[in-house]
C-alpha cells in the first residue's frame, strides 16, 4: 500500500495503528525522506498481512486519520504451504531455486531458514511459499519440484491435513 | 459345497504353511487361547504344519507344543520332504478347511506364497495369510479365484501387523467412499526417524541402533528404501478401490537422506518428518513427508498408523503394532475365527 504522509510527527503510527488494530501483520515501511510527492507530502510503501475482510476497515481507518492512500496493490497471497529441501542447497545456489518459484508471478517464497552443518554435508531448508490461488500453489509448487529433481535435491512436503491446518 | 456339508459337526481343520516367527507365533496363540476358543465354541485344530524342509501331519490335531519344541531343537517342524514343496504335498494329502499362508515375502514374484494360495483356492480351502508378496502384483486374480470358488482370502495380517485396516476398510466402512488413505506402514523407517530426531543421530547411527535391537534386518533396503511401505500401500489401495495397483504404480522415495539437521529444522517449525504412504483412486506415493508434531501421523516409534479419510465417516484413524510375531498372529487369529463362524453360517446354524 502506498500512502502519503503530512511531513510532521506522529503520522506514521497515525498511518500503521489501523493495521494492527485489524490483527495486520506489518512486513515492511520504506520511508523516502527525501521524497516528496507534489503536493509535499512524503510517500511511504507498507506491505502488511492481513485477511481479506479486513483490508477495508484497515484503508477506512486509515483515511479517518487524515492519511492519504494514494494506491492499494492487493496482492491476495493468502494460499500457503510450506516445504522443506535436502541437499546440497547452497551449492546448487538457493536464489536460483526461488527464483524459479517468484517467476511464476504469482506466488513468492515469503519465508525461510536454513540450516548449515558444515561445508562436507548436506544443507537444509525450511520455506513457506504463498500464492495467490490454490491453482498458482500448486503451479508453485510443481516448478519448485522440478527445479529440486534438477539440482539433485530432495523435497519434503507436508501431508495434506497439514496444509490445510497452515 | 458338498465338502463344507459333509464337514458339519467335526472341528475347523487348518494347515500352517511357514513355520518361522509368524507361524510359531500362531501355534502360541492357538495354545494361549485354547481355553477362549473352547468357550467361544470354536474347534480349531492344525492337521498339518509345513517349514521350507519338513512336513508334519495330524489327521486329529498335532500337539502344538511338540511341534514348537521340534522345531526349535531340530530346525525342522516334522518329516524332511523331497519334493521341497510341503504345501503341495498338504494340499494333496491331508484333508482341512484353511490354509494359513506364512512363507517369506517375495515382493517381485510374490512366490511360493502365489501358488500355494491359488491351489488353496482351486482345492476348496479358504486362505489366510500374512504375506504380501502375492498381492503386490496378482490382487484382482487373487480375489477373484477366491469369489469364483465360493471361498474366503483373508489378509489383514498383510499390513500393519496387529493394526486393523483390512477388514475396517472391507467391513466396518462398508458403504463408504475412501478418498484418501495416508500412514505411517513401517515400524522400522519411524523407528530410525524417531531416533534421529530424539537423539540427533545421523542415519547410519540410527540404522545401525535399530539392527542391534533386531529392530532393522542386516540388509535393511527393503524397509529404508520405502519398498515394504510401498507394497503395503499397494494392497491398501487394492483394497479401498477395488483397482489392480501394482508395485510398479507407486512413486516412492525412502528415508536415507534424511539427515538430524533436517529433523531438527522442521522440529523448530513445529513439525517431524514420516515416512508417509498415501493413497488415492488414481494416485500411490510413498516418501517422506513434514507432519505436524501434534498429528496423529507423528506417531513415534515402532508403531504403525493409517487414517483413512471417508464420505460418511469422515476421518477414522488406527494404530498399532505394525510387525512381532504374537501381534501378527493375532491378526491372523481373528481371520481365521472370522471365516470359521462364515462356515458355520454356511453349514447351518453352527449346530
Ligand atoms: N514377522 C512379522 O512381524 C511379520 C509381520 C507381518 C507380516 N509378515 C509376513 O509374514 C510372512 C512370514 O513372516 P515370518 O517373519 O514368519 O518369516 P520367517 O520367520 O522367515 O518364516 C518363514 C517360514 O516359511 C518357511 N518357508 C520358506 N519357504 C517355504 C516353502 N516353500 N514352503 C513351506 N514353508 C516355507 C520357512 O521355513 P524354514 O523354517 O525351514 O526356513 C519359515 O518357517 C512373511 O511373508 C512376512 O512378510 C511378518
Amino acid at each position: 500500500m502506498d500512502i502519503e504522509l503530512k511531513d510532521t510527527p506522529g503520522q506514521l503510527l497515525l498511518a500503521l495503528q489501523p493495521i494492527s488494530e485489524m490483527g495486520g501483520n506489518i512486513q515492511s515501511v520504506v520511508h523516502c525522506h527525501d521524497k516528496r510527492t507534489p503536493r509535499g507530502t512524503v510517500p511511504i510503501h507498507v506491505v502488511f498481512e492481513v485477511a481479506k475482510e479486513g483490508l477495508m476497515e484497515i484503508i477506512r481507518r486509515i483515511k479517518a486519520n487524515g492519511v492519504i492512500v494514494a494506491r492499494v496493490d492487493e496482492r491476495r497471497l493468502h494460499e500457503q504451504t510450506f516445504v522443506m529441501l535436502i541437499g546440497h542447497i547452497v551449492h546448487t545456489d538457493i536464489s536460483e531455486t526461488i527464483d524459479a518459484v517468484d517467476s511464476t508471478g504469482h506466488s513468492e517464497i515469503v519465508d525461510l531458514t536454513l540450516s548449515m552443518p558444515d561445508v562436507k554435508r548436506v544443507s537444509s531448508a525450511f520455506m513457506v511459499i504463498a500464492a495467490d490461488s490454490e491453482d498458482s500453489l500448486a503451479l508453485a509448487l510443481n516448478v519448485l519440484r522440478a527445479t529440486a529433481e534438477d539440482k539433485g535435491l530432495l523435497v519434503i512436503e507436508p501431508i495434506k491435513d497439514d496444509a490445510i491446518w497452515m | 459345497m458338498n465338502e463344507i456339508e459333509e464337514l458339519s459337526g467335526l472341528s475347523f481343520r487348518i494347515s500352517i504353511i511357514g513355520f518361522g516367527a509368524v507361524g510359531q507365533g500362531l501355534a502360541k496363540v492357538l495354545l494361549s487361547k485354547r481355553e477362549t476358543l473352547q468357550r467361544m465354541g470354536i474347534d480349531i485344530r492344525v492337521v498339518a504344519i509345513a517349514d521350507s524342509v519338513s512336513l508334519l501331519k495330524g489327521s486329529e490335531g498335532i500337539d502344538l507344543e511338540k511341534a514348537l519344541q521340534a522345531k526349535e531343537v531340530s530346525g525342522r517342524v516334522g518329516e524332511e520332504i523331497d519334493t521341497g514343496d510341503g504345501a503341495r504335498e498338504v494340499l494333496e494329502s491331508v484333508e482341512h478347511d484353511l490354509m494359513v499362508e506364512a512363507t517369506p515375502t517375495d515382493i517381485r514374484s510374490g512366490e511360493p506364497a502365489l501358488t500355494h494360495i491359488l491351489r488353496a483356492l482351486a482345492s476348496g480351502k479358504h486362505v489366510v495369510t500374512s504375506n504380501k508378496g502375492p498381492f503386490i502384483h496378482n490382487h484382482a486374480t487373487l480375489i477373484e479365484t477366491a469369489r469364483k470358488n465360493d471361498l474366503m482370502l483373508r489378509y489383514e495380517a498383510t499390513v500393519g501387523g496387529a493394526m486393523p485396516i483390512i477388514n475396517l476398510i472391507q467391513e466396518n466402512l462398508a458403504g463408504n467412499t475412501i478418498e484418501r488413505i495416508e500412514g505411517v506402514l513401517n515400524g522400522t523407517c519411524n523407528y530410525i526417524l524417531t531416533r534421529m530426531a530424539d537423539e540427533r543421530l545421523d542415519y547410519q547411527h540410527a540404522l545401525l541402533e535399530a539392527q542391534e535391537l533386531g529392530i532393522a534386518e542386516a540388509d535393511p533396503s527393503y524397509d529404508v528404501m520405502g519398498i515394504d511401505s510401498a507394497s503395503k500401500l499397494v494392497i491398501l489401495a487394492n483394497t479401498a478401490y477395488e483397482n489392480d495397483a501394482t508395485f510398479d504404480d507407486v512413486k516412492i522415495t525412502g528415508i536415507t537422506e534424511i539427515t538430524p539437521e533436517a529433523l531438527e529444522l522442521a522440529e523448530k517449525n513445529g513439525y517431524t518428518i514420516r515416512l508417509i504412504g498415501e493413497a488415492t483412486r488414481d494416485r500411490l506415493v510413498v516418501a517422506p513427508k513434514l507432519v505436524s508434531k501434534r498429528h496423529p501421523l507423528a506417531i513415534r516409534g515402532t508403531l504403525n498408523i493409517a487414517t483413512i479419510h471417508t464420505d460418511l465417516s469422515k476421518t477414522i484413524t488406527v494404530s498399532g503394532a505394525g510387525a512381532g510375531s504374537i501381534e501378527t498372529a493375532s491378526a491372523i487369529l481373528s481371520d481365521i475365527i472370522h471365516i470359521y463362524k462364515r462356515h458355520e453360517i454356511k453349514k447351518g446354524g453352527g449346530d
